[in-house]
């Protein structure tokens, strides 16, 4: 009866049974005492918080208390901080660059240009950065976003000649290896923005824009690197490789400077790094304080003047060119102000509720703790 | 080698089937061995050289060639692993959005930890394997003994062992160096039993002292087939001298000395021969895994699998779907800056459509985690060492703490709702004393050992009802000596062989007496004190040292353990000893009136009784019912079915003695247990072989009945009164009626069930009539489900076993000591053993032993609740953590065209589960103390609390489910808010999609870790280390994992992800708001219900007097802080 009970599921002989031997010093060992530590018979000193409402209660009103004057604090700096922003599609017909963006092809030699005028409130104190931005395009699609070689993007010559399988279909054009290779790069922002400033007495003055320090120190240092070494020949070292599908220019001839050329361009840097979602904006150009009594973009009338090359009407897009001043906390951003002041008001509040309900129970409780 | 001995060993080992002659029928399976370098007897049937293997034990599992393949397959018959298998493989296959490393890595290291953890058990099993197959053996071969190697043994070598050797196979025991033919035995390593057996030489071989004599032994052995059976063997050898028929000698277990064991007390045995070997001997065939028994926690678990299986299904179907219907328009689908290749295009749709949604069940797939089940597992297996580290559980006696046997059901010490427990050894010392006896009438009382004197006869009897007269006399002589003789006690002296004689006789009690069953040590002991002394057994003559200091020497022969006829003074008597209810319908004359008030009034006081009865044979019914008997033993199939009827014959028209009384205490606190247990809301239910009234008696003393306790009978004496079917129907309304009263208290419904072995076989018995008289056996469980405490009386071991509450399936412990046990202890959710004095069967079959039934208050309030606690927090906790790990992505799927894109970076979806958040969850689940242990103990009702698997209900699941779901919200949608074009930095550069997922991975890291940092009460410094700790793993690792160009990754789209993130204030900003605002929902809930409702465990802590100061110390800090705020 006791033997039948047995059953034998893995077909295998449990540990203990190995043997006559084993099963000795299990006994051995088995028949000593258990040590007495603290942490052997669970007995570690320990801290036992408990969370009631008396001392959740101070915790709440703290939170409210920091957390109100921050959201205020970033509210204030948000508001603070002028924005402004122009969509120059032209999918109206109205609109300067509708005729453009009609018959913009990608085969077309001769560039179109169409210029948008937009006035300024309020002068703009320090320094203003511009910003281009799309809608509707989505730069976080997951084939899109592998699209890239990173190790040809660092230089590497192997990588240069061959590039990576995730870049297909944008890897190879007429059997030359594309540098730099994958739909990120093929895609690449190409319109050009300038300002001018319309003086009020009619002279367009043109806004200088600084192209450098809109990437990241590290990817324009570390990340991204031409292949050929540092003083290279640029179009040497791209020699055997084809421009991507959709660019104008070879790599090598973006821009005149050497530290702005080739794959450290900043432009292509910035694009490079993909956006979070379908809707983005990425930094084009700084425009330098230059004076401090002057405000570095004065009130009055403006002139954008666009190359319009990108094609975004296709898949719905919209372009926008953005100008905005920068804090500590960065662009124009309400929503962590309004956030703050939010939960820091619901926490004071639910610290009144959790008071009343304190002195409404707790009592009872204590009463039964302190008969115990 | 191999060859040469083959020459000189003829033993010759057959296999068939036995022609059924009378009596032997259905035998098929026997073996056949033949020892000696004789021709197999003429006239014997044809028979077929059978290969037994050889004597190598193995108990290892792999070989070094088949270990990878082999384990391997083992691992992934697992369900969960085969999952993990296939999710990799679609991933190796189809173009998925994560790499086959994040879920490749986690699924190689647990299967790495768990082969490497199984190599080396395996190793380690080799080694041993090895140890002992080498290991040096004498074999008899051509009259000499020559020593060889274990593992060459076969089945049919005669084998000569030593002292302190250990048995290298199951032997038959042909011959001893000790002149009675026996030989002392241990069996430590096998049923861990240390006490000294007495195995028996064969008869007719025990005279063989010489190898040579034993070589020239002509015979066969047939057996059954190999069972694991340590306790049954049946055989018989038929030896063969010269011409004449074979004589048969039968075998029974007391002739096989078991692989195993060790020889003791005895210089060497000859002539012992192999019958089984290698894997066939008992001990392998004992040593192998018991059913698994399945937690309810388990049960739970994988039903929440299901359930999130169902969700994942569904997220990957809506994803798949939503892609297909948004990509409607081609510019949606293939924009101009991003096409397909050519490859892609021509894919069928069906296809494409079919490898999308296996790509969102990939990227969707760590809503189940691997690591979920190495967790538990660890859990359970590391828990489970505070089980035997506990000093409290250890017993100075025994010198033996706890023992776990299984740890997968460390989590069901706290849910047991019915206890069923053994009374004798359990409840009770099983420590017996000799209290009083009752010869036809009269009552003798034996004076209190003095100082294990042995008093004079004449003083120690104490006579109350002095009636002198011959005829008395007679019976009382007969009595006594019925006492002396009919037992299994045996005799173990001190020091050496002769040491009892000498003992003995010079008056000095140097032998004790010992048996497996201490009633009879008692009685026999008790007999010592009444002047009867039983001093050995010898040549199957008992020889007793009578009142008048003569020594008898009886011929007496054993029929079973109750009864023996014995040839005493030229008569043949037959003693029989046993329970009343079986020696009272056999009993013909006698003062059966006045014993039987007699051992009535002893139940009530809670002795355990015996009776005695006799009876005279003559010669011929003596022959006769010898003949019946050896007949019945020699068979080899349904001997014990045949010997019962044999006794059926022989067992009738008795004379009734006598009756004894034997007290057994009960074990130290066993009535404090037993009310802890009933304050925990467990039920208990006592299962004994006792008579009603000592068990009821026990019952009352260990407080299992109070005077309060309504007690309803549900037994035979009733049931011939009334008809089972009113008593049934009568009890249930008494139970029904009290309810309705008393409401809700559960104080007053106190109710105790009285059940004996026969009205509950007819109770549990499937009825054949129709359903009009209703189930029996449901009106029964209704009325067990009221009662607090049951009864159950007059149990056949079996029938314990046999006690299942269905419908409900609540769970049930079963707690024993003894084999009777084991059965039950088997059945039960739990089994729980005691090492206690009846062997080690029950501890070596149950899931825990413990070594006092007052261990058990602490395993279950303690132990029990702290595993369950624990265990369901971290089934929850994991699937909460999980959840707020994979919803985000899938809100992400919503705005990146359900493009499969990740959220989160490889090194971020692969270690999550694996290191940030799996150590804080893994030592919360070992040492969390809600409740400090003194509370726990103090306050048993908080056991309740817990209670059918509270913690893992639905609606507490749904709760945690939930707040997964809040806190993902709050993670994705509070980032996207702050990231909608915007800048973060103060220098205007942007941040692209890795920073984002950077963003929200750093909230939920450190969300769900704080989550279980609130949901921790018991805060020592391991928990500070590894808490903290495994947050500042996270940022090193990403500080370490961004900061440099790893070259051997294609990507490089974490380099300075996280570094640029720190640098910029409103991220810090927005991570401290995000993980408030996760956290806060679930901080109002626990205060609201703390407040409003609190639970028994809830209000434990406050009460905890370490804690109280806390409290008083903050709630007046902040009514100071209160009043300055609001003055």
């Amino acid at each position: 009866m006791m033997a039948s009970s047995y059953k034998d599921e893995d077909g295998h002989i449990s540990v203990s049974g190995s043997g006559a031997p084993a099963g000795a010093v299990g006994d051995s060992l088995r028949s000593k005492k258990p040590e007495n530590t603290a942490f052997k018979q669970q007995r570690l000193p320990a801290w036992q918080p408990i969370l009631t409402a008396g001392t959740v209660l101070p915790a709440f009103f703290i939170i409210g208390l920091i957390f109100i004057p921050i959201g205020i604090g970033l509210y204030v700096t948000s508001n603070n901080i002028k924005e402004f922003e122009i969509d120059y599609t032209g999918v109206d017909v109205s609109s300067p660059c509708f005729d453009c963006s009609q018959k913009l092809s990608w085969n077309s030699t001769r560039p179109c240009t169409c210029s948008i005028t937009f006035q300024l409130d309020q002068p703009y104190e320090s320094n203003v950065f511009m910003y281009y931005g799309l809608s509707n395009f989505y730069q976080n699609h997951r084939r899109y976003v592998k699209s890239r070689d990173d190790s040809q993007l660092n230089g590497n010559e192997e990588s240069l000649r061959k590039p990576s399988k995730e870049c297909e279909p944008y890897g190879k054009h007429s059997n030359k290896p594309i540098a730099p290779c994958g739909a990120i790069a093929n895609s690449m922002f190409n319109d050009t923005l300038e300002l001018f400033y319309n003086e009020p007495n009619g002279t367009r003055v043109q806004i200088p824009l600084t192209a450098t320090g809109i990437a990241w120190w590290t990817d324009k240092h570390v990340k991204f690197r031409n292949p050929g070494g540092e003083n290279g020949n640029l179009t040497a070292a791209f020699q055997g490789t084809a421009k991507p599908v959709n660019w104008r220019r070879p790599v090598y001839e973006l821009d005149a400077d050497p530290d702005n050329n080739g794959f450290i361009n900043e432009d292509f840097i910035v694009w490079m790094r993909t956006a979070a979602l379908p809707t983005f904006r990425k930094l084009y150009r700084i425009i330098q304080r230059r004076n401090n009594l002057l405000p570095t973009l004065p009130r009055g009338n403006y002139t954008l003047e666009v190359v319009y090359n990108y094609p975004v009407r296709s898949f719905e897009g919209r372009k926008r060119m953005i100008l905005s001043t920068i804090s500590w906390m960065g662009g124009k951003n309400p929503f962590l102000g309004i956030a703050y002041i939010t939960v820091g008001s619901v926490c004071f509040l639910l610290g009144v509720v959790l008071l009343i309900i304190h002195h409404k129970y707790g009592n009872r409780t204590n009463g039964a703790d302190i008969s115990h | 080698m191999y060859f040469q001995r083959a020459s000189y060993t003829t033993v010759h080992v057959v296999e068939r089937h036995l022609i059924p002659c009378a009596g032997e029928e259905n035998w098929v399976d026997s073996r056949t061995v033949y020892i000696g370098h004789k021709e197999p007897p003429p006239g014997a049937e044809a028979y077929i050289p059978q290969r037994y293997p050889d004597n190598r034990i193995v108990s290892s599992k792999y070989t070094f060639w088949n270990f990878i393949p082999k384990n391997l397959f083992e691992q992934f018959r697992r369900i969960a692993n085969f999952y993990f298998l296939l999710i990799f493989l679609v991933q190796l296959i189809i173009d998925t959005p994560t790499s086959p490393v994040t879920s490749g890595l986690p699924l190689f290291f647990v299967i790495t930890v768990t082969a490497i953890k199984q190599g080396y058990e395996d190793w380690l099993r080799h080694k041993a394997d090895c140890s002992i197959n080498e290991c040096p053996v004498d074999v008899v071969q051509q009259g000499k003994a020559v020593r060889t190697q274990s593992h060459k043994l076969r089945v049919g070598d005669i084998v000569m062992v030593r002292e302190d050797d250990t048995f290298p196979c199951d032997l038959i025991f042909l011959s001893s160096s000790r002149d009675d033919g026996t030989c002392y035995v241990t069996t430590t390593s096998l049923d861990g039993e240390s006490s000294h057996k007495t195995y028996y030489a064969v008869p007719d071989t025990m005279a063989f002292k010489t190898e040579h004599e034993v070589d020239s032994l002509h015979a066969t052995i047939e057996c059954e087939q190999p069972q694991p059976d340590l306790y049954k063997f049946v055989g018989r050898i038929n030896i063969y001298k010269d011409k004449e028929e074979p004589v048969s000698r039968t075998l029974g277990a007391e002739n096989l000395l078991l692989r195993g064991a060790t020889l003791k007390n005895t210089q060497h045995i000859y002539g012992t021969v192999a019958v089984y070997t290698g894997m066939e001997t008992k001990m392998a065939l004992n040593y192998q895994s018991k059913s698994q028994k399945r937690s309810a926690v388990e049960k739970s678990m994988n039903a929440f699998l299901i359930v999130y299986l169902c969700i994942l299904i569904s997220k990957a179907l809506i994803n798949t779907v939503l892609k297909y219907a948004w990509q409607w328009s081609p510019d949606r689908d293939e924009p101009w800056y991003n096409h397909r290749t050519e490859h892609e295009r021509q894919r069928h749709v069906v296809i494409r459509a079919f490898t999308d949604f296996l790509a969102f069940m990939v990227l969707f797939n760590y809503i189940i985690p691997v690591s979920m089940y190495v967790t538990v597992e660890m859990q359970k297996f590391l828990g489970s060492y505070f089980i035997t580290w506990d000093e409290e559980m250890f017993d100075e006696e025994l010198g033996q703490g706890a023992q776990v046997n299984t740890s997968d059901l460390n989590e069901e010490l706290g849910q047991v709702e019915y206890v069923f427990t053994d009374k004798t050894g359990t409840l009770t010392e099983n420590n017996m004393e000799f209290i009083e006896c009752c010869v036809d009438g009269n009552v003798y009382i034996p004076h209190a050992i003095c100082n294990g004197q042995i008093l004079s006869a004449a003083s120690s009897i104490d006579m109350i009802d002095s009636s002198p007269g011959g005829y008395r006399r007679e019976y009382e002589d007969l009595f006594f000596r019925a006492l002396c003789l009919c037992h299994t006690v045996q005799v173990k002296e001190e020091e050496t062989v002769d040491g009892i004689k000498r003992g003995i006789h010079q008056g000095r009690p140097t032998s004790f007496y010992i048996s497996s069953s201490p009633d009879e040590v008692a009685l026999v002991e008790g007999m010592k004190r009444l002047g009867y002394t039983y001093l050995r057994l010898k040549d199957n003559h008992m020889e007793i040292l009578n009142k008048d200091d003569e020594i008898e020497s009886v011929l007496a022969m054993f029929c079973s353990l109750l009864l023996c006829v014995s040839v005493f003074s030229g008569e043949y008597l037959l003693f029989c000893k046993g329970a009343d209810s079986s020696i009272f319908p056999r009993v013909v004359s006698g003062k059966v009136e006045q014993v039987k008030a007699h051992v009535e009034q002893n139940a009530v006081e809670g002795l355990r009784t015996l009776c005695v009865a006799y009876r005279r044979l003559s010669e011929s019914e003596y022959r006769e019912a010898c003949h019946h008997l050896t007949e019945a033993m020699l068979a080899l199939q349904d001997r014990e079915q045949r010997l019962a009827q044999a006794y059926d014959v022989i067992e009738r028209d008795f004379v009734l003695l006598g009756a004894t009384a034997v007290e057994d205490r009960l074990q130290e606190k066993a009535a404090d247990t037993i009310e802890s247990l009933h304050k925990a809301g467990i039920k208990v239910w006592v299962l004994t072989g006792d008579k009603m009234e000592t068990a009821a008696a026990t019952c009352y003393a260990s407080k299992l009945f109070r005077r309060s306790t309504q007690i309803l009978e549900l037994t035979k004496k009733r049931t011939k009164e009334q008809s089972l079917h009113d008593v049934l129907f009568e009890l249930n309304r008494t139970v029904l009626r009290q309810r309705s009263i008393s409401g809700l208290s559960v104080d007053c419904l106190d109710f105790g069930l009285i059940i004996d072995g026969a009205t509950l076989s007819a109770v549990l018995k499937p009825t054949q009539e129709v359903s009009g008289h209703g189930n029996y056996r449901e009106i029964f469980l209704e009325i067990c489900r009221n009662c607090s405490a049951v009864l159950c009386c007059r149990m056949a071991p079996l029938q314990k076993a046999q006690i299942k509450l269905s419908k409900e399936h609540p769970i049930t412990l079963a707690i024993g000591d003894g084999a009777n046990d084991v059965s039950m202890i088997l059945e039960a959710h739990v089994g729980i053993g005691i090492m206690g004095k009846e062997g080690r069967q029950a501890a070596r079959n149950s899931d825990y032993a413990i070594p006092k039934f007052k261990h058990l208050k602490k395993m279950l309030l303690v132990h029990g609740h702290y595993y369950y606690i624990r265990i369901a927090e971290l089934v929850q906790y994991f699937f909460y953590k999980n959840v707020c790990f994979i919803f985000p992505q899938f809100l992400y799927q919503f705005f990146c065209g359900f493009s499969q894109q990740p959220l989160y970076d490889t090194a971020y979806l692969t270690l999550y589960n694996i290191s940030f958040t799996s150590l804080p969850i893994l030592l919360y689940s070992l040492v969390e103390q809600h409740v400090t242990i003194d509370a726990l103990k103090r306050e048993p009702s908080l056991y309740r609390d817990i209670a059918k698997n509270s913690l893992l209900r639905w609606p507490v699941f749904l709760y945690w489910t939930c707040l997964g779901l809040f806190d993902a919200v709050t993670f994705f949608f509070g980032a996207y808010f702050l990231f909608d074009n915007t800048t973060f930095t103060s220098n205007g550069q942007m941040f692209g999609n890795w920073t984002f997922g950077t963003l929200i991975f750093t909230v939920l890291v450190f969300t769900v870790t704080l989550k279980l940092a609130l949901d921790t009460r018991h805060w020592t410094w391991i928990n500070h280390f590894v808490i903290w700790g495994s947050l500042l793993f996270y940022v090193i690792f990403s500080l370490l994992w961004g900061g440099i160009i790893w070259p051997f990754l294609n990507y490089q789209r974490m380099y300075y992800v996280f570094m640029q993130m720190l640098s910029s204030g409103p991220a810090w900003l927005s991570i401290i708001l995000l993980i408030t605002v996760s956290l806060l929902p679930d901080v109002i809930k626990k205060v609201l219900c703390r407040a409003i409702c609190p639970t028994a465990t809830e209000r434990a802590q406050v009460k905890s007097p370490q804690r109280k100061s806390v409290l008083f110390y903050s709630e007046n800090g902040f009514h100071v802080l209160l009043q300055s705020v609001f003055s």
